[in-house]
């Protein structure tokens, strides 16, 4: 009876077979989609180039308190704080970056900086494209990283407009 | 005689481009159908469709550096790809694709017909595997040896259930000529062929496994277990000598395949017998029963790449208990069967 057996057990998993090859397929039609993702379909808490974010009054949001560089487990992040006086006002707190780098060369893409900050200063954005072909240019520059006034992002629009969706579940400060 | 020469080359010309395009979109069909089986798109970037990815695989794979290693034994090296090549290549010749049809004297339809053809068929597969053997052995290399030790037992186990199962037929046809065998089948369309009519279910079903085996095949592609044995009989080919592996791989699955179709499946003849009307113009009318051929060999390649696509690999020992302790028997016993049922109707 072994024999019957084995030969329904091949014909079911034939048949899963044949029924799947007539199934839509589940892939992201990425390079040629349409919209300016290109097809691309990101979830909620995907952890892409960081967004350095501003608060309600247009103004930095980090403070230059060093806990992301501390944090971060490659040691790619380059700080350099100065202080806000009355005449330059970067951000609301007493120190602001004055220089923030992030390289991507060594950026392993953890989270813990985003975890770390107590501002909600640097947060996770939707970039994933961030291949080049030549290393220097991975070195990131505030300038590249800081959202334009109005909490839009410059390379890619969010998928879901909101900038910082993915901090649900981080601890309030 | 000049003009039987020259049409002869342009046959066997036509044949073999056919034949090795054939083999380049059998890939492509491959990876379009498993990739669609696990709900992926498979190769779409090249052409429409992907269509031209064949193409440029194939240009690909003459730019790419040809490495010799070092250890290996050289005459041997370069020789066993293209054994297995031409052996692979070779065994298209005998197989006819349609009815016998002259043309000043050249047949159309068939390189040459051959009233052993079966038998060479055989043949020229069982040469094919000297040169899997011997490429394991020049390689000079652990894995490929393994390879090539476990391609070269499995086919010599498994030619001996592919060559019984084939012998219901030929005592049905009484003949070893390939056209001799379909127009056997040729009576009643589908209830006539040798699958249904002629009672050699099991012949078919022990040909088949055993034709997978004989074509390193999932399930049983033991010898290219690429989690064992990283590639198997060629992991030290590179560039156009891997290519002719490979080549020769699919051009045995064709050549398997049309070997199905005129043993089993009645060849060219169509499944409905006489019943569908003759189209009036003599050069399409001979082209309907190719097509019919054409469309049962697809069938075959399609069920191979649903197999594989279905399939885990089998363990060595289970392979070797399979061949040995359940298609032999299983072949004997259907040799046996249908020569009583013969010999009982004649008398």
């Amino acid at each position: 009876m072994s024999i019957v057996r084995n030969i329904a057990g091949i014909a079911k998993g034939m048949s899963i077979t044949l029924g799947e090859m007539f199934k839509p397929t589940t892939v992201e039609n990425y390079p040629d989609g349409p919209g300016p993702m290109r097809g691309a379909q990101i979830e909620e808490r995907f952890r892409g180039r960081h967004e350095l974010q501003r608060d309600e009054n247009g103004l930095e949001k980090c403070v230059a308190c060093f806990l992301c560089a501390a944090a971060c487990p490659s040691n790619c992040i380059y700080i350099e704080a100065a202080e806000n006086t009355a005449e330059i006002r970067i951000s609301s707190a007493e120190r602001y970056a004055k220089v923030y780098n992030i390289d991507y060369n060594r950026c392993i893409f953890c989270g813990y900086c985003v975890e770390a900050c107590p501002t909600d200063a640097i947060t996770h954005g939707r970039n994933f494209e961030l291949a080049s072909l030549n290393a220097t240019s991975l070195v990131m520059r505030k300038e590249d990283m800081l959202v334009q006034i109005g909490g839009v992002s410059a390379p890619i629009p969010e998928l879901s407009g909101k900038a910082n969706s993915h901090s649900t579940g981080l601890p309030e400060y | 005689m000049l003009t039987f020469l020259l049409l002869s080359l342009v046959k066997v010309i036509v044949v073999t481009v056919v034949l090795l395009l054939a083999v380049a979109y059998t890939v492509l069909l491959e990876r379009k159908l498993v990739a669609r089986i696990q709900n992926r798109w498979g190769p779409s970037r090249v052409g429409p469709f992907g269509l031209l990815q064949p193409l440029v695989d194939g240009a690909k794979s003459f730019l790419k550096e040809d490495i010799i290693p070092a250890g290996v034994y050289k005459p041997l090296y370069i020789l066993s790809p293209i054994i297995a090549l031409s052996c692979a290549l070779l065994s298209i010749a005998v197989v006819p694709f349609g009815p016998e049809r002259q043309f000043r004297g050249v047949d159309l339809f068939q390189i040459t017909d051959l009233n052993v053809g079966l038998l060479v068929i055989l043949g020229v597969t069982s040469v094919g595997i000297y040169g899997i053997a011997l490429s394991g052995w020049s390689s000079n290399d652990k894995y490929s040896l393994l390879g090539s030790l476990r391609a070269s037992a499995q086919i010599v186990s498994y030619e001996l259930a592919l060559g019984l199962s084939l012998v219901g037929v030929v005592l049905r046809a009484g003949s070893l000529s390939l056209r001799d065998i379909v127009n056997s089948q040729s009576a009643h369309g589908l209830f006539s062929w040798n699958v249904f009519g002629g009672f050699q279910f099991f012949a078919f079903f022990i040909y088949l496994m055993a034709a997978f085996a004989e074509t390193n095949r999932s399930p049983f592609d033991l010898p290219e277990a690429e989690s064992e044995l990283v590639g198997g009989y060629h992991t030290e080919y590179s560039s156009m000598k891997f290519a002719m592996f490979f080549m020769s791989e699919y051009a045995n699955m064709i050549t398997v395949s049309c070997v199905a179709t005129l043993l089993f499946l009645g060849g060219w003849t169509s499944p409905f017998g006489n019943l569908l009307p003759s189209l009036g113009g003599s050069i399409l009318a001979s082209f309907v029963p190719f097509c019919w051929f054409v469309l049962k060999v697809l069938f075959f390649l399609c069920l191979y790449v649903w197999v594989r696509g279905t399939l885990p690999r089998f363990r060595y020992d289970q392979l070797m208990a399979f061949g040995w302790k359940f298609l032999v028997p299983l072949a004997i016993a259907n040799i046996i069967g249908t020569s009583l049922w013969l010999a009982l109707r004649t008398s």
